[in-house]
């Protein structure tokens, strides 16, 4: 691909990029790092072309290393945003009380504000 | 084996490349957040697979291996990290991430015959090795393998200096010649710039500082893609790079400080060193057993969590001293600050693994004109997020940063290790004034304590 179409996608992509994460809570700002983080382990895919056109051991060798090191960045990027995101189940607005956590004095404090 | 048409392939990756964007655009709200991960994780499956079948390799029982390596390396670590421990995880997986992109572009330079392309395998291997090093020093201060606060030395600018200096003149040098051996001295001096970047920062700025080291991983990615001529590359790099660089600024805003401020304000001798000193002027300290007669005779109670909770692991203790409380008709609330502990959220996902129902969790917003109503508002290991010189003090250094109204509490308790200043260095004001109690010890063992004497009563 000729440099001035890849220009103009590294351009568009930049706005997309600064879109598409320009309204989020706080309490996101963490897994949302995080799977931004899993996004750029996609550096294996140039490891492994780099990996599997290599000649020569030593070559071979550190493009292998940089398989190893961009596997765990994909893998457990998104691995350890879904960990996080486990969390934030219980979140979901307008999902009933699990059954056993009612409590007595919220209603009753309720009461007394009326 | 035949391969795919080239069309196809380019196809593919537009695919992945769209996945990458909606699985962004997915974890911006937390009902889509864990569909959006899963988009991404697939759109990454595809366009790994793609690879395998688009491109003549050799080795590829090699690659295999590798990658079945730095999976059950990963995955199993990923699963079982301790939620505290998340922060410096991320710091290490986006370092990793670095560090295979300033190889790719390392062994791609003999293959660069363009100038062009040598400038962006140059650029892949300053900023690869920068997020590498750096994020491997903010794991060392997450982890607490060495100090948290800022390290700054004299003449660590000008140490600085001269790095950046010589990495430029060394790349150049690798864009004009392609020296091979020029590359791997920009590849160590890369890895000191990192370093030096990192130091200066102060404990609670690391969390920021892991999210700019992650837009820089997202642009030497990108850059790595040039070099490669492969489009997903450029374009999954970019969008990290990009909503990097906007998440960054987001977290610095959302505690009240700048970029700017964090990466060079110890080197100023500016707002994030802060001071250590500890004020000798008198508070009202006391001990477990008066605490829980407050605690357990109070109507409406509302808990501060921060870091100091995360740090001694008594959020357990705290949903039991929550549970016992309720059990006496004291109704309990957490109010989490968004930026309480060291990452944002990190209270949330804290005391959801302790089981606090989430309708006890407050955010801010909502909890802020309850405190009026409170009569114990019970600090356990916070500081920063409930100290009113955010409002008052014009020139602090989280001046502007919205805070917990803790103050309008009838009493306020603070279960503290010690009467040092939070992250930001600063002394709280509220500690002095006279409905404040303190009751010093490490947070866990307070609460144990507290527990036990509410139980008594």
């Amino acid at each position: 691909m000729d440099g001035i179409s890849l220009l103009t996608i590294t351009v568009l992509a930049v706005f997309v990029g600064f879109e598409v994460v320009s309204k989020v809570s706080s309490t996101l700002h963490t897994p949302l790092m995080s799977g931004a983080n899993a996004i750029h382990g996609i550096i294996l895919v140039g490891a492994i072309i780099v990996a599997g056109q290599a000649t020569h051991p030593w070559v071979l060798a550190v493009a292998l290393l940089a398989v190893v090191l961009a596997t765990a960045n994909l893998v457990g990027g998104f691995v350890v945003t879904d960990r996080m995101l486990e969390m934030f189940r219980g979140r979901k607005p307008g999902k009933p009380a699990p059954p056993g956590v009612t409590r007595g004095k919220t209603k009753e404090s309720t009461e007394a504000k009326r | 084996m035949t391969l795919l048409d080239p069309n196809v392939t380019a196809l593919l990756y537009l695919a992945a490349a769209v996945f990458f964007i909606l699985a962004l655009k997915g974890l911006n709200s937390p009902r889509t957040a864990r569909r959006g991960n899963l988009i991404g994780a697939f759109g990454a499956l595809v366009a790994v697979v793609t690879v395998f079948f688009s491109t003549r390799l050799d080795n590829v029982p090699l690659i295999l291996g590798a990658i079945a390596v730095g999976s059950g390396v990963a995955a199993p670590v990923a699963r079982r990290v301790k939620m505290t421990q998340m922060p410096q995880l991320v710091a290490l997986f986006n370092g990793v991430g670095g560090g295979a992109a300033a190889l790719v572009a390392l062994l791609e330079l003999p293959h660069a015959e363009d100038a062009w392309v040598r400038v962006a395998v140059v650029f892949t291997l300053l900023v690869g090795a920068v997020s590498f090093a750096g994020s491997a020093v903010t794991f060392a201060k997450l982890q607490e393998l060495m100090t948290t606060r800022p390290v700054v030395f004299p003449g660590l600018p000008v140490l600085m200096g001269a790095v950046l200096l010589a990495a430029v003149g060394a790349a150049a040098a690798v864009v004009l010649g392609g020296s091979l051996v020029l590359a791997l001295l920009l590849l160590l001096l890369g890895l000191a710039a990192g370093v030096l970047l990192v130091l200066p920062v102060g404990g609670a700025d690391v969390p920021i500082v892991i999210s700019l080291l992650n837009a820089f991983t997202g642009l030497a990615v990108a850059a790595s893609g040039l070099v490669l001529g492969n489009v997903l590359l450029v374009v999954a790099g970019t969008l990290v790079g990009a909503s990097g660089t906007i998440l960054t600024r987001a977290m610095a805003a959302a505690m009240g400080r700048s970029v700017a401020g964090i990466l060079f304000g110890a080197f100023r001798g500016g707002s994030t060193a802060g001071s250590t000193a500890v004020s000798d002027r008198p508070v009202r300290s006391s001990s477990p057993e008066d605490v829980a007669v407050l605690l357990g005779y109070a109507q409406r109670v509302i808990i501060v969590p921060g870091y100091g909770l995360a740090v001694a692991q008594g959020q357990h203790t705290a949903a039991e001293l929550a549970q016992a409380l309720e059990s006496r008709g004291t109704r309990v609330d957490f109010a989490i600050h968004p930026v309480a502990g060291r990452m944002p959220g990190h209270m949330n996902v804290l005391l959801a693994e302790a089981n606090v129902p989430y309708e006890s969790l407050k955010e801010m917003g909502e909890i802020n004109s309850e405190f009026r109503t409170a009569d114990v508002a019970l600090v356990v290991g916070a500081n920063d997020v409930v100290n009113p010189a955010a409002k008052t003090t014009a020139g602090s250094p989280i001046y502007g940063m919205p805070i917990l109204e803790v103050a309008d509490a009838r009493q306020v308790v603070f279960l503290k290790r010690s009467m040092r200043p939070g992250f930001a260095g600063i002394e709280n004001d509220l500690m002095f004034e006279p409905q404040t109690t303190l009751l010093f010890g490490d947070a866990k063992e307070s609460l144990t304590k507290v527990l036990g004497a509410v139980k008594a009563l």
